[in-house]
């Protein structure tokens, strides 16, 4: 429901002329809602981010997500499997 | 890895027969500048509110659509995690809040250059949502209203 709830916000933020990205934790959610731009994270429901205080890998999980801002080839919806 | 076999056998089968609501035509706005002149907000759906605001209400049929915004200072730590989902573990979070908030993050990302900056306001909704009409046709619009109107660029989208 989380994954379906900010999909849908993203895609009201895009309509308005804002470039995002979502999170996603099931991949099958994200096939189906398809937010514009999502990255799917291996991670367990609760942990989008990955483990509490690991910085690196946090900022890891960010750049993924900031690489598919910057992406010139993508023909939306996106949807990117972020590589620990 | 997040699969549904981390679900109770009832929300698996709530999950298998629920209509998904699929976002089509898919809006799309591509990068106008570079990351580095961009301002980022971030809006997470993990029920977390900050000192005074109320929590969320997990009494509202079809979910609680409303959202608080959550001021770009705040005190990572203090935010409270008001989600009242058991279908996952609230233990990282509650640890620390940058699992599903990250604020120290983005913060971090500004000082460093790679984005231009944080917007003074970021928000906050809990996701159990399974009738998301009120959040399509009303408060969704008025979170991108706002961040409009902050002259936000870019936004990261964080579920639980």
């Amino acid at each position: 429901m989380c994954n379906q709830a900010v999909g849908l916000v993203a895609a009201e933020l895009e309509r308005e002329g804002i470039a995002t990205v979502a999170i996603q934790l099931l991949r099958e959610v994200a096939e189906r809602v398809r937010p514009p731009r999502a990255l799917f994270v291996p991670f367990p429901h609760g942990y989008p981010m990955g483990r509490p205080h690991d910085p690196v890998e946090q900022h890891a999980v960010l750049e993924a997500a900031l690489r598919m801002l910057e992406g010139r080839s993508f023909t939306p919806p996106v949807l990117v499997d972020y590589a620990p | 890895m997040g699969t549904t076999s981390e679900f109770s056998l009832s929300l698996r089968l709530f999950l298998k027969a629920y209509p998904w609501r699929r976002i089509d035509p898919v809006p799309w706005t591509p990068l106008a500048k570079p990351l580095s002149e961009c301002r980022l907000a971030l809006a997470s759906s993990a029920g977390f509110v900050a000192p005074g605001q109320q929590p969320f209400d997990a009494a509202i049929r079809g979910g609680d659509v409303s959202f608080r915004d959550i001021p770009a200072d705040v005190d990572v730590r203090t935010l409270a995690d008001t989600h009242r989902s058991e279908s996952f573990d609230h233990s990282g979070l509650r640890q620390d809040p940058n699992v599903a908030f990250p604020i120290d993050r983005i913060r971090e990302l500004a000082e460093r250059g790679r984005i231009g900056s944080v917007n003074r306001r970021h928000l906050s909704f809990m996701g159990s949502i399974t009738a998301p009409g009120r959040l399509v046709r009303n408060t969704g619009p008025e979170a991108a209203r706002r961040l409009v109107a902050d002259g936000v660029d870019v936004a990261l989208l964080v579920p639980v």
